[in-house]
């Protein structure tokens, strides 16, 4: 990120619309007369939506007089937040999280992609109607990879995107239309992957064993270790409390759902799982 | 009052007040020395540089002492007091570090810096440093920024300790500079790079820990091993700020504030720091005489014995008047030269106010510059005390701040940088406060320590004896003088007004003041007309009379001279001076009279040989000691009398309603910058007075 300054090309008046102007005054009205600066970021955020997605240098100093406050201190708050834009953006503004899980699920060819499509991030493309930024998580981690297009539409999530189902988005707006929020692999909301199964009632008949975490390339072992206290972990070691005594019937195990879940599997080296004890542990283990 | 609490500084306990920090219990108990950067007493805390970390035994980290007060420490378990520790190896390795971090994106200018020699970083990098980085990466590089024609840039040595951010916005009271951006990208910025329109702008140059703020003016002319430092009095306003004056080689390079708690804390204005530039400029360094409308130059003895021929007429149609920046040895000198010539129509007062013929009280800022403080209802009257006395402004924001006083105004509306309450312009509103009994007149007389602060403006107006006595009514009528308050103020704009004052340089018996002079020169009842400095009279009606100016600079008192005897500026001569409060102090000469110019009383004894009324001294001391005996107020140097003298000023009630006049109240000071005739011939200051201009404009226009 390079130092965030204003932009050179500003428009040469600016009219806040009548609706932002009375929801500022609205947050305004939240604190006390003195201390209405309180009401900055909101008025910043209301002014940059009103002002298409960036805010002018005109929009600032409207800010300042609305809150009784030094523009300097107005532009403090303005360069310091990245969700501040002070250039102009492009009509539909893409928002693509690079944190660690969105990244973890493939943000980089997202952004092969967004290079490719419209250009260097934070600069409009050649017709205007694209910008993008990476940013950080925008909470959709359960959904990653995600971006969040903004446009006259409204602020819109498209998750679990590929790079393909990005393009088809981003093409579906260079057409004009509006393309379907939410996930593009299928799923509802972050339901998991097979469907929603949580209140089912034949539960116990058609739970999956997850055999293969989502993101891996081979399959993983996952062992349901019978001293696992809750025995859930979708772990390759999971850690093990060796003081604790499972009950000998798995099927009776708390968490278990009245099933033997390690019927079937084999444990390979539970040994090397276990943490190192002290000898003297061992030794009354041992004794017992 | 405070509770005192015990604390373990490197090994020995301490007794200390709570509240204080761990740096001034560091400090002021233990004696340890505390490196910082961002803390400044005079300032809040921000604790943002992390240099005055010290160990508290038991903390998992180190802890910055600026921030931290003895009040937040908990006793040890077994309950001795906490234990601070500023010189173990914790603390050496967190100051190391801090200081590692702080150089990373600092360049290694020295050799070109203009702190190079004075620099806090540079001081302590030699003290607490490594000996050598560790970061290979690349340095960020900051944008210079534009912060007006006083404050020079450079942006990639600043390392983000808002003291310069804090002070103006806290102190100089104008939110002008800020941070903008975050972590690597943060850098001080003005918005949109626009001038500083602070009086006080400069002290953030001194303000500044390392080169990013330094000063134009003084770029690159100077290292400060170099310079020769002089401890002198300023006489750009009244308020006689305590400064240094460094020189070298004859020539003042700068002018640096000295702290004085009692009268300027640590600040100057910028009038004060930067008008050196004109101490060099409009020199009058040769005597002059005027011969077919034509100055000529002179010698000594020839303008001398013309002076004294012109002088030996009629008394009458003689008289002399003194400016703004004499000092009282000179104003005693021509006194008694005016007293021995028999000439009654003298006058220290050029801007033709009409008071200082009572007692000292009428005329003196008596609540005194700290007791402004302790004020909690001020009333303003045709007064604008950011311009005329910028630094008695901010101790009247400084209580403003802790919520300690409120403040109004009779007078021109003017940005004070704290609220007030506008009461009017015209002296029929002085008249509404006194009778008043809601809204601020009856906070005005519930108050404890209420005080009026009166402008020089409201002091040459033909009704200013009814207003006065409007004001003592209100005086009477409140605890505006008490036995432990006065709070009875004149703002004096002139650095020798009060001096002249003291010394009752004012019209004798029958004589005449400032305004009638000027009056009977024009119709020629006045001949000759001895100019002692003075500058800002109307000098166009003195064309037919003839002008004897002493003085320093070639300004408007020059122009209509028909001899010119060249006198030495504050920066180069002994002298005594008076500040509002009624302070006496003593300026000392940087550097030597320019030219053939001479000390200005050396000038007034010589012409009194020519006039063969040789006055009764021959050095400096000799005139002091006069000067002492016959006015003993001028023998305490720095100190100030007890204000509070409650028998001293008349109150007496009249009702002359009618006298009053229908006109606004003018504030004397119009061009902040331009005051007197130093600044004028000041290329720095026409700049500060241009741009300042052009933001009135910008601000009408809008």
């Amino acid at each position: 990120m390079s130092a965030r300054r204003l932009s050179i090309s500003q428009p040469s008046s600016f009219e806040l619309s009548d609706s932002a102007n009375k929801e500022i005054n609205k947050w305004i009205k939240k604190y006390p007369k003195d201390r209405i600066r309180s009401a900055l970021i909101p008025a910043l955020w209301i002014i940059q939506k009103d002002a298409g997605g960036w805010l002018p240098e005109l929009a600032l100093r409207k800010i300042g007089d609305m809150l009784d406050m030094a523009y300097i201190r107005v532009y403090e708050v303005a360069t310091f937040y990245t969700m501040f834009n002070l250039k102009p953006v492009g009509v539909n503004y893409v928002q693509m999280c690079g944190t660690t899980p969105c990244w973890l699920r493939g943000s980089d060819e997202l952004k092969v992609l967004l290079n490719r499509k419209i250009g260097e991030q934070n600069t409009l493309s050649n017709d205007g109607k694209f910008s993008w930024l990476e940013v950080e998580c925008l909470g959709s981690c359960s959904n990653a990879p995600m971006v969040q297009i903004s446009n006259s539409a409204g602020d819109h999530y498209y998750e679990d995107l590929t790079a393909e189902s990005l393009e088809n988005i981003l093409d579906e707006l260079v057409a004009g239309k509006q393309p379907q929020q939410g996930p593009k692999n299928g799923r509802f909301s972050s339901e998991p992957l097979g469907g929603a199964i949580a209140l089912n009632k034949d539960l116990s008949f058609k739970i999956n064993i997850l055999n293969k975490l989502p993101n891996a390339e081979k399959d993983t072992r996952v062992n349901y270790y019978e001293w696992d206290p809750k025995a859930k972990r979708a772990t390759r070691r999971g850690w093990v409390d060796p003081k604790r005594k499972a009950n000998s019937d798995p099927k009776k195990r708390s968490g278990n759902l009245g099933r033997d879940l390690t019927a079937g599997l084999v444990d390979e080296a539970p040994d090397i799982a276990r943490p190192k004890r002290s000898s003297n542990t061992k030794s009354k283990k041992a004794g017992k | 009052m405070s509770k005192f609490r015990k604390i373990n500084i490197d090994g020995t306990e301490y007794e200390v007040p709570g509240e204080y920090t761990l740096m001034q219990a560091c400090e002021e108990a233990a004696g340890a020395e505390i490196p910082r950067f961002c803390y400044h007493e005079r300032l809040s805390v921000a604790g943002n540089c992390r240099m005055c970390l010290v160990e508290w035994v038991g903390a998992p980290k180190p802890q910055a002492s600026c921030a931290l007060t003895v009040n937040d420490l908990r006793p040890n378990r077994d309950g001795t007091p906490a234990n601070i520790r500023t010189n173990s190896e914790t603390v050496k390795k967190a100051r190391e570090g801090v200081m590692e971090f702080l150089l990373i994106n600092h360049p290694l200018d020295c050799p070109i810096c203009d702190q190079g020699g004075e620099c806090d970083l540079q001081d302590q990098a030699m003290a607490y440093g490594r000996d050598s980085a560790r970061f290979d990466e690349n340095k960020r590089a900051v944008d210079d920024k534009n912060m007006g024609p006083l404050v020079n840039t450079i942006m990639n040595r600043c390392i983000q300790c808002t003291r310069c951010v804090r002070f103006i916005t806290e102190v100089a009271g104008v939110e002008e500079i800020g941070l903008a951006s975050r972590g690597e990208d943060a850098e001080i910025t003005t918005y949109l790079e626009q001038s500083l329109s602070s009086e006080l702008s400069g002290n953030v140059i001194d303000l500044c820990p390392v080169g990013a703020l330094t000063s134009k003016p003084y770029a690159f002319n100077a290292r400060p091993w170099e310079l020769e430092s002089v401890e002198s009095v300023d006489l750009m306003d009244a308020v006689g700020s305590n400064i240094r004056i460094d020189s070298r080689a004859g020539a003042v390079l700068r002018i640096m504030p000295v702290i004085n708690d009692s009268i300027n804390e640590e600040w100057i204005t910028d009038k004060a720091r930067f008008n050196w530039d004109g101490l060099s400029r409009q020199r009058l360094d040769r005597p002059y005489i005027r011969e077919n409308g034509k100055l000529r130059v002179a010698e000594w003895d020839e303008a001398l014995s013309l002076a004294a021929e012109k002088l030996s007429g009629d008394p009458r149609k003689i008289a002399a008047i003194v400016g703004d920046l004499c000092d009282a040895e000179s104003m005693k000198a021509l006194k008694d030269l005016m007293i021995s010539l028999d000439v009654k129509n003298i006058d220290c007062r050029q801007d033709g106010m009409t008071i200082g013929s009572d007692y000292r009280e009428s005329y003196l800022f008596n609540s005194t510059i700290n007791g402004i403080e302790d004020s909690d209802a001020i009333l303003i009257i045709g007064s604008n005390p950011r311009l005329e006395a910028s630094l008695v402004n901010t101790r009247i924001r400084k209580s403003w701040l802790a919520g300690k006083t409120t403040i109004a105004l009779v007078g021109e509306f003017c940005d004070l940088t704290y609220d007030f309450e506008h009461l009017g312009t015209k002296p029929s509103d002085v008249l509404k406060v006194s009778k008043g009994r809601s809204g601020f007149s009856k906070t005005f007389k519930e108050a404890k320590r209420p005080s009026i602060i009166i402008g020089t403006g409201i002091l040459n107006r033909k009704d200013t004896d009814k207003i006065l006595n409007y004001i003592n009514i209100l005086g009477s009528k409140s605890n505006l003088i008490t036995a432990q308050w006065n709070g009875y103020n004149i703002l004096h704009t002139a650095a020798s007004r009060v001096a002249g004052l003291d010394m009752k340089f004012l019209p004798g018996d029958g004589g005449l003041g400032t305004k009638q002079i000027i009056e009977y020169s024009k119709s020629g009842h006045i001949e000759t007309l001895f100019l002692l400095g003075a500058d800002e009279l109307e000098m166009s009606s003195l064309e037919s009379t003839f002008v004897i100016y002493q003085g320093s600079h070639g300004d408007s008192g020059a122009h209509v001279a028909d001899i010119i005897l060249p006198g030495a500026s504050y920066a180069e001569k002994n002298g005594i001076y008076v500040n509002l409060e009624g302070r006496v102090q003593i300026g000392m000469p940087a550097v030597n009279p320019k030219g053939q110019a001479k000390e200005d009383w050396s000038i007034i004894r010589a012409l009194s040989g020519h006039l063969r009324k040789v006055l009764p001294y021959d050095n400096l001391d000799a005139l002091r000691s006069k000067l002492f005996q016959d006015h003993p107020s001028f023998s305490g140097i720095g100190y100030i009398d007890k204000p509070a003298n409650s028998n001293n000023l008349d109150v007496l009630p009249q009702k002359v309603i009618k006298a009053l006049e229908d006109v606004p109240f003018v504030n004397p000071i119009c061009d902040f910058y331009m005051t007197n005739p130093i600044l004028r011939a000041s290329n720095v200051m026409a700049e500060c007075s241009s741009i300042a201009d052009s933001l009135d404009m910008t601000e009408a226009a809008e």
